[in-house]
């Protein structure tokens, strides 16, 4: 049951977006939410959309599983957009009929009230699979090396960059181990007549103590073991310490870059410079 | 020429409550040494590892590596002679992928790109998992895991190292590859190896074997040595593996068989002494 859970859902294929530099990717998603949160017609959306088909194309990545990661949130959008639907009012006129469709009572669906939930969907699907993207075609590892180069600067600051990027990836790799040790704990306290799966609500998070406990006290000696391994291998923190990796931003990178910020760019001023204005 | 690891009058305990007590110990390994360290739980083989790099400080006494008093200021200069590989096969790695891991220490001692990538190369080679060096860490067996560790130590290139119970985790099949590959680096690199087991049979691998008990050094001698002394091993909470046992009555009984790792090295044996 826990071994589903397949944290950073990392799609191992060779593609010309794999092959990106993280640091591009994560700024990338960063301006595209920026992009589609600041387009306001539907032309801006459709241009973005195009975008993304396009890199998840280049990504080799199957219609699938980009759909699966949309389905995660469906309920979520789609209730939030209903909500919208009946509550958000309004009076702008779009299209060639009364600004107020439909009213009962405290319900109202107005012409901007559709518009909204419309871009409410289209935007919010837009960003999860944009942000599925990412972490299908970057490795948890690679993730962390690009944000940890990208919040080098904060090193000014004293904000300890190095610190955290390997508390990220010591993290990442303790999931895999402490996933497998909750099973064994579990296991052992089924076989000692523990009730995990039945009952209610109270009762189940209660069954969860004698699960938590002791996995508890197992990551604490983890820790501390690995601490002592740390230790015997010259880690003295941050200090004089060289790094084996280094992200390489090649030509590929730079084109990607270019045009990217270009069509982000363009979404941008298509904002203030509306083509088909509603 | 000094010794690569001195002990000398090393007095040790983990505060007043804990029971255990090291006191005045002297023990030295030299260079180019395979020393078996055999004890039951909680003889002080581990705290013995700990202090040869400073993981532990001693209450008294000093502890010497190639000459040099191990103290907190030069700790990081010890450490890099002196590698440890402990016992937890999922608690010892720091990245997820075996390169990466492999690279941690060299890293943090700062060498130049190119020279870790060459010594990941060396580390991984000489442990034969360089086909492994780009493989996730969490899907290896025990034993490959331990190996990753042992080249993640090798890539620091110590002079010494220091197994503190690193195949007590492991499967039979496991725990004979790390034996041969520290066998191996013994022989082929001249690393000084302490290896620290409960596991009796490793010791037939060593030059010299040192049996504990309660923090202090009770026998030392060779591994055939150790192995003729069966009965005394026994007050010491140890005892001998099964196929010790049968060759210490052959013995007895007047056939002259050398003592061995497994049943078929001593089938062999036997029918040479027969025939």
């Amino acid at each position: 049951m826990l071994k589903d859970v397949s944290f950073g859902q990392y799609y191992p294929v060779k593609s010309f977006v794999h092959n990106l530099d993280p640091r591009l990717k994560i700024l990338f998603l960063i301006g595209y939410i920026v992009a589609i949160f600041l387009a306001k017609e539907l032309l801006a959306l459709g241009v973005a959309a195009a975008v993304l088909l396009l890199a998840v194309l280049f990504a080799h990545i199957p219609f699938g599983k980009v759909l699966r990661a949309v389905r995660g949130v469906l309920f979520l959008v789609l209730f939030t957009a209903v909500l919208n639907l009946f509550f958000h009012g309004g009076d702008a006129v779009y299209w060639d009929a009364p600004a107020v469709l439909w009213e009962w009572k405290i319900f109202r669906v107005t012409q901007a009230g559709i518009m909204f939930s419309v871009f409410l969907i289209l935007r919010l699907f837009l960003l999860v699979i944009c942000s599925s993207l990412l972490t299908y075609t970057t490795t948890p590892v690679s993730l962390t090396d690009g944000i940890e180069s990208l919040l080098t600067p904060l090193k000014w600051i004293r904000f300890p960059v190095h610190e955290l990027a390997l508390i990220m990836s010591i993290a990442l790799r303790f999931i895999p181990i402490l996933m497998d040790e909750t099973e064994r704990i579990m296991n052992a306290q089924k076989a000692r007549g523990a009730m995990l799966d039945s009952g209610g609500p109270a009762k189940r998070v209660k069954a969860i103590v004698p699960v938590l406990i002791p996995l508890l006290l197992s990551a604490f000696r983890r820790a501390d073991e690995l601490g002592d391994a740390m230790d015997a291998r010259c880690y003295s923190g941050g200090k004089n310490r060289t790094k084996y990796k280094k992200l390489h931003f090649s030509w590929r990178d730079l084109f990607a870059l270019v045009l990217l910020a270009a069509l982000i760019a363009g979404i941008v001023v298509m904002r203030f410079f509306p083509v088909f204005p509603l | 020429m000094a010794k690569a690891l001195e002990y000398r009058d090393v007095s040790f305990s983990y505060g007043e409550e804990s029971a255990f007590r090291m006191e005045h110990l002297n023990f030295s390994v030299e260079e180019g040494e395979f020393v078996a360290v055999l004890g039951h739980n909680g003889s002080g083989k581990s705290t013995l590892a700990r202090l040869a790099n400073g993981l532990l400080v001693p209450d008294g006494g000093e502890v010497a590596v190639f000459g040099t008093t191990v103290t907190q200021k030069n700790l990081f200069d010890i450490r890099r002679q002196v590698g440890i590989v402990f016992q937890n096969p999922d608690s010892q790695a720091v990245a997820s992928i075996v390169e990466d891991d492999v690279a941690f220490g060299a890293e943090n001692v700062g060498l130049p790109r190119e020279e870790i990538g060459e010594r990941i190369e060396f580390a991984l080679r000489a442990v034969g998992m360089e086909e492994y060096r780009t493989a996730t860490v969490s899907r290896l067996s025990g034993g490959q895991k331990q190996r990753v560790a042992i080249a993640g130590v090798l890539a620091l290139r110590p002079k010494i190292m220091i197994l503190d119970e690193s195949t007590a985790m492991l499967d039979p099949r496991g725990r004979r590859e790390i034996v041969e590959v520290v066998k191996e680096l013994n022989k082929r690199e001249g690393i000084t190896v302490l290896l620290i087991t409960h596991f009796m049979e490793e010791a037939l691998l060593c030059s010299r074997a040192v049996v504990m008990n309660r923090g202090e050094i009770v026998m030392q001698d060779t591994p055939e040595g150790i192995f003729r002394r069966g009965e005394e091993l026994v007050t010491y909470n140890l005892a001998l593996p099964r196929i010790g046992e049968i060759c210490n009555r052959l013995r007895a009984g007047g056939m002259e068989v050398p003592y061995t790792l497994g049943v078929d090295a001593l089938a062999e044996e036997i029918a040479k002494c027969v025939s």
